[in-house]
Parts: C-alpha cells; structure tokens; sequence
C-alpha cells in the first residue's frame, strides 16, 4: 500500500511530511498531554542525529544499528534532565520551556567543541544504506513511513491508557493529581523518555538523509520552534493534532518552495500561527471534536450501576484499605512544626486522631488549619516531627503515595480538572486512588458516588458549568470515590445555603457511619457542633485545646482566640 | 588552556562589558513587558533587527545620522506596540501563548526584512566606525562606547521612572494587580497600552546599536535569543537594570572564556548560567 512507486520528489516530500509528523507527535506526548510545553525537542534530535553520525561514520557501525543508540541516547538525556527538572516545583509553564532550551544550546557547544563534531561537521557519504526500497528515496520513505505509524500508533495507545490519564490531569492541576494519587514524577519521566527516544530515532535517520550533519543546521532554533507550532495547530489534546498540523504546515512551506513565494510561504506560516493561536486556542482537532467525546463514548459501554436513586438508602462500602492496625489511632502528629519564611504556620502540634469519630479542627482564619491538611496529605513537608498514618510514618512521603494508603482531601475553593468532565473527575481517583480500579471498574464506582452525592446528572458536564454547592459535591465525589481510610474536609460548607448545609450534613454522618474517619475543617458553629465527636483548636499554628465540644468552648483561650480579650475601659 | 597577557585579558573584558550592555539593552523591553504585562515578547528581537536594517536604509541613502534615525524609529516602534498590545489583551493571551503569537509575529516580520533587503549581507559605513579611542594599552572603539553609554543612561532612566515618579509606581501596581490598582484610580488599560508601546520602541535604541557595531542578516536575529533571555532571567523579570547587570556578567564571562579557551566556548557560559538559575530561584518567574 504505501508503495506506489512514485517519483523521487514525492517520496521525498512525503518522507518530509512523515519526519514532522514523527517529531511534533513525540513532543505532543509530554508536552501537549501534560502541559510541560518544552523547547528541547531540538537537542534529542540533535542528539540522535550526532549518535548515528559518530556510530556510523566514525565507528563503522551498520546504519540500522545505530538507530535504536539513537533512540537510546535521546531517551537517556530526556530522563537525565527529567530527574533534576521535575524535582523543582515551581518550573513549569514558560520556565520550563527556557530550560529546555537552554539544554539544546547548551547540548550543542558541547557537541560543536568536542570530538563529536569538532567544527566542520561529519560526512556520511561514506555510510551504506540498506536497500529497503528501489531507490534511496524509497528506503528514506519506507523508514521515515515505518517511524510515523509506530509513533501514532505510541501516541494513541498513551492516550488511552492509564499514562495518559494521568497526563491529562497533570495538565489540569498537577497539584491535585498528586494528591488524588497520580504519580505524577513518574508519569512525566516515562512520557519525556518516550517522546526523546522517537525523536532520537527520527535524528538518527535523519543523519543519513541529509549526508551531511553540522551543528549550527541541526541544532537551529527551527525545530523546536516548529513542533510547537505544528502541535498547537492541530490540537495538543489530541493524539493525532499534531500530525494535522505537520501536514498542514509542511505542505504550505513546501508549495511557495519556488523562487518568489518562499517568503510568503514564511509570512503564512507567521500568521496561521497567529490565527491559531488568537481564533483557535485548542487547535483544529481541538475546536472540532470537544475533548468530551470520551466520557460519552463509554457512557454507552458501561453497564449501569445497580445504586437505588437518593442517597438515603444505600449500602455504601467500606473503605478500600483495610487497617493493616488494630490501633485505635488512625492518625497521629506529634510535634509538628511548618514555617513559612519566618512565619511559625505550624508550632509542634501534637494530635491524635481516633479510629471512626469525626474530629473538628477549628480556629481564626490563619491558625494553620489548611496547612495542616496540606502536611498531612503530603503537599508539603513538615519542618519537624512525625506523622504516622494507619501505622506507617508518612512525613517524607510524596502525596501520591499517601493518597494510595487511604488518605483523601477537599478542597476548600474547588479545583476539580477543568478540561474534563464530571463523571472522569472521579473516575481518575478511583483509577489512581486506593482502590487503583481499571477503568472499567473506575467508571462503575465513579458512577455510585455520583449518584450518592446526586450529581448523577451531571455526569457529563465539565465543571465549568456546575455551581458552587455542584462543585463542592463535585469534590466530595473525587475524595469518596478513593474509599479513604481518613478524610480530611476543608472548609466544605462555606458558600452553601441553609438547605444545602443540612443535605451535606447529613452525607458526612452517612459517610462516618460506613466506616471512614472524618477532619472536618469548619467555621460554622452548628455544623461543627452537630457532627464533632471531638473538637481541636488552633491558634497561630499552635493546637490550644483538645476534647469535648462544650469543653473546648468554654476554655478561656478558647474565647480569647476567636473574641479577643476584654479591654479596660476607664470609666 | 593558555594564559593570555593582561593586556589581552583586560581587552576581552573591556569588550565583553560593551557587549553584555548591549544584551542588557535588548533585554530592557522584553524584562518589562514580561514582568509588567505578563506578554513573553519574542518579536522585540525582530523588531530590534528591523531598526537596524531602518537606521541602515536611512543613513545609507537618506545620509541620515544613525543616532538621528532613533527618532524616526522609536515612534513607529511605539505606534506597533501599542497594536500588539491590543491583539493580544483583547484575546487575553496567556503569557505561554503569548510567547507563540510573538514568534508568528518575528517570522513575518522577518519574511518582511528579508523581502525588502535579502538575504546579502548589509554593513552600515558610518563615521563612528573609524573612530577608536585609547584608554592606556586598550581600545574603546567608538561605537561600542556609544552602545554602552546609551544602554546605561536608557535602563537608568527607566529605573529612575519606575522607581521615582508616580507613573512607575502606578504601572508597578497595575502590573502586581490590576483590579485593586483600579480601584485605586490606576487606568489599568491606557498604562498597559502606553507601556507596551514604550516596550517596542526600546529594541529601536539595540537596533541602531547593532547596525552601527554588526554586519547584518535577517536570520542573525535569532542568534540573539537564547543569551538575552538568559539576561532577562538571571536579572529578574520586570526589572530595568537587572538585565543590564546580567547582560554584563554574562559578556564579560563569555569573553574571559573566549580568552582563556576557544570563541565557540562562549554559549556554554550564558546557557549554563540560566540552567542553574532555573533551577536554583524559580520563583523569579
């Protein structure tokens, strides 16, 4: 089939087309899924080019040989910067993008001054090729052919699978997945090494097609400028976006290859960028078919979950990890301490947390209760002391793997995965959750938490369209559909009316009573006061009382924290 | 690795100094308007070439004084700016797409160059290039003192602005927070415009540098991306002289390494420095 005999020209235009469409799509993988938008695409080309120059012109190796070093190399310096680029929270978006340019740059002095290349480039005239095909052309079409359908058929697998879910919501909220379990380092490291490694192999057949590699031609800003453009062209959510848009841009780049209109054919690359990127934020695909397809397609699959409609009649299960302890502590802090820059957010707190009860954590706006929740689940790291969970000691833990032994979290402003929906929101926890259902199951168990918190019908909107209380309950879905152990609520009644208050009242009773134990942030006294077992309160980062509800109200410090204290007035 | 005399050494500095100003002058409208307006501005570097290649059209046959022609230039710059400005807030671009938009823009703007005056090689004959003053055994070639001269007073004068006056203060405010600016009486909208405006009739002042000190070709602009952007990283986004400062830093390590080992040693320098900058104070951002 892809061997029409066709002439050299179209061969080699065609092998063109293939070689963009191999590049954008192996950069689509980690850059367009998760939203790592890298300018290196450059030197893992660059880098498989220059493997396949020094191994087979230098070193004799057969040309097919030297493709999966190629590939090898790539994927080695893609982990390589993985491993200290990924540790470092804060570079992302436009600082990522930097660095990895910075990489390519740095990658080709490297190259340029070394042995490698030296100055004058490495001639491969002197490299056989395998005869594939009839002519070169046809084996460079063959290839390059070969390359792309193994590279589509890499991005479309991820795409579905359990990676590329994870990808998708590191996208949305890197923070949150963590936190819901998606390891999020892991899952980054292995789309960067795949997308390297086909851009690698890409180089290495490159190498021999041009015949003639120098650094300041292989490393040029084009290529890692190019991808981009191609990939936000044709839709980075979308696994054969970039493929569309290398088609689209190579084939306008080549037709003004005559004389006159190469320029033009530049300024029209110039604007359709613009267009795209102003009119078209998603891309073609992207504006085309919304990324809501998915869910729907499933929805028909799926066998409905036999759950009796109203959440007050339903057996709910028990949570996913059973206690690997008999302890009657499911959480235990001692002497934790968190600062901030000077600022004591946490002051060797000292806490316990009992098996089944419903514990209130209350205090001033600034008491460090939501930093509380944050040490615990792991999002940061306390200074001092030790957390044990269900028996094991967490402190150093990264939130993913806290989450997979039973701990889940609310949000106190919501922040559920814009770009998906309802129903996958929740789907992702019980993928990666706990229970680390299949997407199958996950889809089941999603499904009944909808229905428990009644947003059933809501399953396929995106949350952009929910409520305030919609998207509260959005949260307490994704926290449940993990069946955690412990759970941790933040603030989740603020903004809700009278009605929805009680209604979520009563959801947080039903869910002690099935077994899971219950940190319920809270400011509003009748809540606090009609589920609290216990109650503790914080004042600056310090715990200040600890015990019964009526107890702990009465305590002068108590008063004094949130009323201040009685001032002499002269009379 | 040979140890060269003082006298060399001390020139490779001298000239890494002049052309770390001028990095720290091409730097001055991108730090802003990355800083202030959260718009990555890649077509600042086309638009700094274009005004070398408008100063070199006007001295060579209008037999404008190249330092004349900023006048010209910086308006027509500002008048751009303040356009693109408006593209790109009516859409509200996000500052990565932003960095997209400006880099369809320098390709166009580069096919624009590039149509008018190919691709041969344009060198401007000025009366300044023949001029080279003697500091003791090192020569300060006029030209290249005038760059540093004008890159000195200009990120100054922006400091002094922005530091000083109560238009710095208001632009500084609307850029830390625009909805509370506003309620504070800052006209958000026309400061941005008016900022923009000035952040694109900046690279006309590197422009008329670079056509007074290089020979110029359209695709040499891209040459300058990567060390720039390291100067605008390293001195911090929004500032006016923390550029200048880097800019120098960087010129001035380029240049000892060029001494010291071989020329194209010198990216790795720049490069290096913003990798470990990344890593180390992110937060800059």
């Amino acid at each position: 089939m892809p061997f029409f005999g066709l002439p050299a020209f179209y061969e080699t235009f065609l092998y063109l087309v293939f070689h963009w469409i191999v590049l954008a799509t192996s950069w689509n993988i980690l850059s367009g899924y998760s939203g790592y938008f890298s300018f290196g695409q450059g030197a893992f080309f660059g880098l498989g080019v220059y493997a396949t120059a020094t191994l087979a012109a230098h070193y004799r190796w057969p040309f097919l040989a030297t493709l999966p070093m190629a590939a090898a190399a790539a994927a080695g310096l893609g982990l390589a910067l993985g491993t200290v680029v990924f540790r470092v929270k804060q570079v992302r978006g436009e600082l990522f993008a930097l660095l990895t340019l910075a990489v390519t740059f740095v990658l080709a002095t490297v190259i340029l001054n070394t042995s490698i290349d030296g100055g004058p480039g490495v001639y491969l005239s002197a490299v056989s090729l395998p005869a594939i095909g009839r002519t070169p052309a046809s084996t460079f079409y063959l290839l390059e052919l070969g390359l792309a359908v193994a590279t589509l058929a890499i991005a479309w697998w991820i795409a579905r699978s359990r990676l590329g879910t994870g990808l998708f919501a590191i996208h949305d909220d890197e923070d949150v997945a963590e936190v819901l379990g998606v390891p999020t380092f892991r899952c980054k490291q292995v789309a960067f090494a795949i997308g390297c490694a086909l851009a690698g192999a890409a180089g290495g057949i490159h190498a021999l097609f041009v015949s003639y590699v120098t650094v300041a031609e292989t490393f040029s800003i084009t290529v890692p400028l190019t991808v981009v453009l191609m990939s936000v062209l044709g839709g980075t959510r979308h696994w054969a976006g970039p493929a569309v848009g290398a088609a689209v841009i190579t084939i306008i780049s080549y037709a003004s290859t005559t004389g006159d209109h190469v320029l033009a054919g530049k300024a029209a690359v110039g604007v359709i960028l613009i267009a795209v990127i102003l009119f078209m934020p998603e891309g073609i695909l992207g504006t085309l078919r919304p990324g809501r397809t998915r869910s729907k397609r499933q929805q028909g699959e799926v066998p409905q979950a036999v759950v009796p409609a109203g959440p007050g009649d339903q057996d709910f299960p028990r949570p996913a990890i059973q206690s690997s302890t008999t302890g009657a502590r499911v959480l235990s802090l001692r002497e934790v301490s968190k600062a901030f820059a000077g600022i004591k957010a946490l002051d060797r707190v000292t806490l316990d947390v009992y098996r089944g009860e419903i514990l209130g954590l209350l205090g001033p706006n600034g008491s460090g209760k939501s930093t509380l929740i944050n040490v615990v689940s792991g999002y940061y790291s306390a200074d001092a002391g030790s957390i044990v969970f269900d028996g094991q000691s967490i402190e150093r833990w990264p939130p993913h793997r806290v989450a997979r032994i039973g701990l889940a979290r609310t949000y106190q402003i919501p922040r559920p995965f814009a770009h998906s929906s309802v129903l996958d929101n929740v789907v992702l926890t019980a993928m990666f959750g706990a229970p680390a259902l299949s997407r199958r199951d996950a889809l089941i168990e999603a499904r009944r938490w909808l229905d428990f918190t009644g947003l059933a019908s809501k399953a396929n909107a995106l949350p952009a369209e929910l409520n305030l209380h919609q998207r509260k309950f959005l949260e307490f879905s994704r926290a449940l559909a993990s069946r955690p152990q412990l759970l941790l609520l933040d603030e989740v009644l603020s903004g809700l009316t009278p009605t929805e208050i009680d209604s979520a009242v009563g959801l947080i009773r039903r869910i002690r009573d099935q077994g899971t134990t219950i940190v319920l942030v809270e400011h509003l006294m009748r809540a606090v006061i009609a589920l609290a077992d216990r109650i503790a309160v914080l004042d600056q980062g310090s715990l200040i009382a600890e015990g019964m509800p009526d107890d702990v109200m009465a305590q002068a410090a108590v008063k004094a924290a949130y009323l201040g204290t009685a001032a002499n007035v002269a009379g | 690795m040979n140890l060269p005399s003082p006298t060399l050494l001390a020139q490779a500095i001298l000239s890494g100094i002049f052309v770390g100003a001028l990095y720290g002058l091409l730097g001055l409208g991108l730090s802003l308007s990355w800083g202030l307006l959260r718009q990555i501005n890649l077509s600042h570097f086309a638009l700094a070439f274009l005004g070398a290649y408008l100063s070199y059209q006007l001295a060579t046959v209008g037999g404008v004084d190249p330092l004349v022609t900023l006048l010209v230039i910086a308006p027509l710059f500002f008048v751009l700016g303040a356009a693109i400005h408006g593209l790109l807030s009516r859409f509200a671009v996000t500052p990565l797409n932003s960095l997209l938009v400006t880099f369809g823009l320098t390709v166009i703007i580069e096919s624009v160059i590039q149509w008018y005056w190919t691709a041969d090689y344009r060198r401007l004959a000025s009366r300044y290039a023949d001029i080279t003053f003697r500091a003791g055994p090192l020569f300060v070639p006029l030209p290249e003192l005038m760059t540093f001269l004008l890159s000195v007073s200009l990120c100054v004068a922006v400091w002094a602005t922005l530091r000083y006056t109560d238009l710095g203060k208001a632009i500084r405010a609307a850029a830390e927070d625009a909805p509370i600016a506003a309620a504070f009486g800052v006209n958000q909208r026309t400061l941005a415009a008016l900022l923009s405006g000035v952040c694109a009739a900046l690279p006309g002042a590197p422009g008329v540098c670079l056509a007074l000190s290089y020979t110029l070709t359209p695709s040499q602009l891209y040459a300058w991306i990567g060390v720039v952007f390291a100067a605008v990283m390293i001195g911090g986004l929004g500032s006016a002289l923390g550029p200048l400062f880097a800019g120098i830093v960087i010129g001035v390590s380029e240049a000892i390494t060029m001494a010291l080992t071989a020329p194209s040693w010198a990216p790795l320098v720049s490069f290096s420095l913003l990798i470990v900058v990344l890593l180390v104070r992110p937060g800059r951002a």
